[in-house]
């Protein structure tokens, strides 16, 4: 069993790491999505959607240069985290480091605080209120390491969110229909181009989670089903016959991508959930040994 | 596409009239930051701006600022947000605040296209996200009200080549959303067909 000492000090590093995520993810956006939208600029042929991806790649590149924000919404903080087995830090710790670090980046960058009480619109301070950040967890057998992902996501895109509780008869085109209906619908809102995440199976809290989860992976990876895999190649490629374009003036670039997480459900159940991220796709993950030692570039 | 550069406050109405939708902007002068709670304190609470809105530029932001003294800030990071929960302000800034453009991002829905005609406003998108860029562009905040519904205050910047903005709605009726929407509705029947 570990000591106080080390407990009080694998916590401080866990602060650390959240608090210097929470920055980088804001700062830095991943290679992967780079790319992306490298090419959607190359690929775009509306003379206005061009100038706007244009205008989005000089926005990362002056980032880079000046050390700011790529974009002004700090958004609500999100965490996910893989805990080992034997990781000598409890949950309810990780908790408390990763609230700690949130708050302790927002006062000291100082980063614009969002967190609202849900009625009374009062501002709570520093990016964390009651049950703010929200964390997801997984608990993993037969390992002793912690990862941390954080996902700061904007509230343009994430008020963007659909779920439609499609019948067994509606199958599959009923899905791609109301993904198809959802993205028209949000039109230039959520900042096209962007991730759409969608969340197939479960129940109806699970598959809005699913989409969350599917939106925070790197861009243009794979779903490890083929069958939902090829369900990802179909909706991109519709998505981007829809002609919303860049910030929704046009265009052929509607989205960097589409990814699906699914889950299997009931016998009568067929849920959908749509979870936009706009192209500012911002994550950064850690991971943390028992030691306290972190490494920052390790992507899950 | 034409490009216009405008300098705000705007005295002329016939400066929002020669844009038309499509064109794309660069503006020079000062800026008006304003938000939700903003808005629903001039008119849903009925106080009255403390800044003169009349042939104004709004921007709709919500500003990352340091506090440097009493009602004195400096820039961290100024972006802009979705317009389209505003929407229901347009008339009134309009008839009762003589402003003249509204720039947000991701558009206004189409209740917007009668009254910005008939009050000689446009609707300027910015490139969202684009936060970094947009910072530079902003060389100072001069002046800051209602600091108590702090980020969502109204904030007076002074620009320097500020955009690119597209004119989303002009003063005429057009409105490039509608435009995208409708075509994007007609092509949803197609792609319905195939599946």
């Amino acid at each position: 069993m570990a000591s106080t000492t080390s407990v009080a000090s694998l916590q401080d590093a866990v602060l650390e790491a959240a608090a210097h995520l929470y920055v980088w993810a804001l700062k830095d956006i991943p290679l992967d999505l780079r790319n992306a939208l490298a090419r959607a600029a190359q690929i775009e042929t509306s003379k206005t959607g061009k100038r706007i991806l244009d205008t989005i790649l000089k926005n990362v590149e002056v980032a880079d240069e000046v050390g700011n924000l790529v974009c002004q919404d700090t958004g609500i903080a999100v965490y996910a985290c893989r805990v080992g087995e034997h990781f000598p830090l409890h949950p309810a710790r990780i908790y408390a480091a990763l609230r700690n670090g949130t708050e302790r980046a927002t006062l000291e960058h100082p980063l614009r605080s969002n967190t609202v009480h849900t009625i009374t619109r009062e501002n709570t301070g520093a990016n964390v209120g009651y049950r703010v950040p929200i964390v997801h967890w997984e608990f993993i057998p037969d390992w002793d390491g912690l990862d941390v992902k954080c996902v700061p996501k904007g509230s343009g895109s994430e008020n963007m969110s659909f779920l439609k509780m499609c019948v067994p008869a509606d199958g599959v085109s009923g899905i791609k229909k109301f993904v198809l209906e959802s993205i028209v619908g949000a039109g230039g809102k959520p900042c096209p181009p962007g991730i759409v995440g969608v969340g197939i199976g479960g129940s109806a809290d699970y598959a809005m989670y699913l989409a969350k989860e599917a939106i925070a992976r790197p861009v243009g990876t794979r779903n490890a089903d083929p069958i939902v895999a090829q369900l990802e190649d179909e909706l991109y490629g519709l998505l981007n016959e829809t002609g919303i374009g860049p910030m929704g003036l046009g265009g052929d670039v509607t989205v960097l991508q589409c990814h699906i997480e699914h889950a299997d459900t009931h016998m009568t159940l067929n849920p959908v959930a749509v979870n936009y991220q706009c192209w500012a796709a911002r994550r950064a993950s850690a991971h943390i040994g028992p030691d306290g030692t972190v490494d920052l570039d390790r992507e899950f | 596409m034409a490009h216009h550069t405008l300098t705000f406050p705007i005295t002329d109405p016939a400066e929002i009239l020669k844009l038309r939708a499509g064109d794309e902007v660069t503006v020079q002068g000062h800026i008006i930051g304003i938000r939700d709670r903003t808005q629903i304190r001039i008119f849903d609470q009925g106080v009255a701006p403390p800044m003169d809105l009349s042939g104004a530029f709004l921007l709709h932001t919500a500003p990352g600022v340091r506090k440097l003294g009493p009602g004195r800030y400096e820039k961290v990071c100024i972006g802009t947000t979705t317009s389209a929960r505003m929407v229901r302000f347009t008339e009134g800034l309009g008839s009762q605040y003589g402003v003249r453009a509204i720039c947000g991002k991701g558009g206004f829905p189409d209740e917007a296209i009668e009254p910005m005609a008939r009050l000689g406003m446009v609707y300027f998108a910015i490139v969202g996200g684009a936060a970094a860029l947009e910072t530079t562009q902003i060389e100072e905040i001069e002046e800051v009200a209602w600091e108590e519904l702090m980020p969502e205050c109204l904030w007076k910047f002074r620009v320097k080549d500020f955009g690119p903005l597209i004119v989303g709605i002009d003063a005429h009726g057009d409105s490039l959303y509608r435009d995208v929407q409708a075509a994007a509705r007609k092509k949803l029947e197609e792609l319905y067909a195939r599946l």
